[in-house]
């Protein structure tokens, strides 16, 4: 479950922000998960509390938002909305397109004192 | 400083668990009292003691995988520029990647070096078996993540100093989900799916299948006593990877075995 460490990551990328633009909690965080990413919003909201207990969000509210994956035909290179990886392109059918949006997990904003 | 992403980190012992400790002693201690008189339109608010700032926004942007791909995009001009054929082997626990490239090590290392790297999230087991066969070997524990990610790969590289003009192994960690979305910069990742297993797997872990260029169907000799329909799980697999290569074979009674190791002969510039 990489859900986890990902979310070391979050704290770790938090504390660098905070010491740059000077603040000491974070009430709120926006995540943006994309639906092709691999990671579990219900994962993510299970360990948050967990990983960031002691840290400068512990008990920040979490808001995750969902990106939509987009993806450019590999053959007719027109952009198709795809659900999965292995989506095939919604006009010509060829079963590959180049993943452009959806694929990432993005620290959005944050709410912090 | 590292030669692939210059990342200033020159470990020798490559257990890149990424776990920095934070030892945060927060002492709040705030004696402040609310005194003020509120009307009788309180409005809700936290009395969290640390309330006392006045609440801001501050934008982040922040991606947290692409930093993976940027990582692996340096690791795969290194491999260009240096000819190192690099594969990135995944599989469920089990399926015989480790006996696999032993096999393919006693056999090639003869014809072109061999590196390996293995992925685990413990132990130093695998990389003592290919070892004993032949071959420097190395490995990252990956400790509680369940994948290998690129920046690890290139510190190993580093690390075990790979030829040029040779054949990088990188065995990830036995998992058909989280290293479907990992590139670690290698030329094609290969799919190893044992008869063992379910002829299903591809249509249950498409994201897999759909990554690699090659799947191995091992094991075949236990096709008897097993109930794994071949033509159904290759059925299933082109369903999801229309261009996905296919060999089936048997590491341990080395049937169709020369398949592979001739796949692999062509593809390394020697």
């Amino acid at each position: 479950m990489h859900e986890i460490s990902l979310l070391e990551n979050v704290r770790e990328i938090l504390q660098e922000h905070a010491q740059k633009q000077n603040f000491k909690r974070v009430k709120k965080i926006t995540l943006a998960i994309g639906k092709l990413s691999c990671i579990e919003p219900d994962a993510l909201r299970f360990g948050f509390d967990a990983v960031m207990q002691g840290s400068l969000a512990e008990g920040a509210e979490l808001i995750l938002s969902e990106v939509a994956g987009k993806g450019i035909c590999k053959a007719c290179g027109k952009e198709s909305a795809i659900d999965t990886l292995y989506a095939p392109c919604q006009y010509c059918e060829h079963p590959f397109v180049d993943v452009t949006a959806g694929n990432d997990m993005q620290i959005k904003d944050l709410i912090v004192i | 400083m590292c030669g692939i992403c210059g990342c200033g980190q020159t470990e020798q012992k490559h257990d890149h668990n990424h776990s920095h400790s934070h030892s945060h002693s927060h002492s709040h201690s705030h004696s402040h009292s609310h005194s003020h008189e509120h009307g009788s339109n309180e409005y809700e608010h936290n009395h969290d003691p640390v309330d006392l700032g006045t609440e801001r926004l501050v934008q982040v942007e922040q991606a947290l995988l692409s930093k993976n791909n940027s990582y692996a995009e340096q690791n795969r001009s290194y491999f260009q520029e240096h000819h190192i054929f690099a594969l990135n082997l995944v599989s469920s626990p089990g399926a015989g990647k480790t006996s696999l490239l032993v096999e393919t090590i006693k056999q090639l290392k003869d014809q072109f070096p061999i590196a390996v790297i293995e992925g685990d999230q413990q132990t130093e087991h695998d990389a003592e078996r290919i070892r004993a066969s032949g071959a420097p070997a190395l490995q990252i524990n990956t400790g509680r993540a369940c994948h290998l990610d690129a920046h690890a790969i290139g510190h190993a590289v580093m690390d075990l100093k790979v030829a040029d003009n040779s054949f990088l192994a990188i065995e990830n960690v036995g998992n058909l989900v989280c290293p479907a979305s990992f590139d670690l910069g290698e030329a094609h990742k290969v799919v190893v799916l044992s008869v063992t297993e379910g002829d299903d797997k591809p249509l249950k872990y498409p994201d897999m299948f759909h990554a690699a260029d090659l799947m191995l169907i091992n094991k075949i000799d236990l096709l008897p006593y097993v109930d794994f329909d071949v033509e159904r799980c290759i059925q299933y697999a082109k369903q999801v990877n229309p261009d996905i290569q296919i060999m089936q074979l048997s590491t341990t009674k080395a049937t169709n075995f020369s398949a592979w190791t001739t796949w692999l002969s062509d593809r390394v510039i020697s």
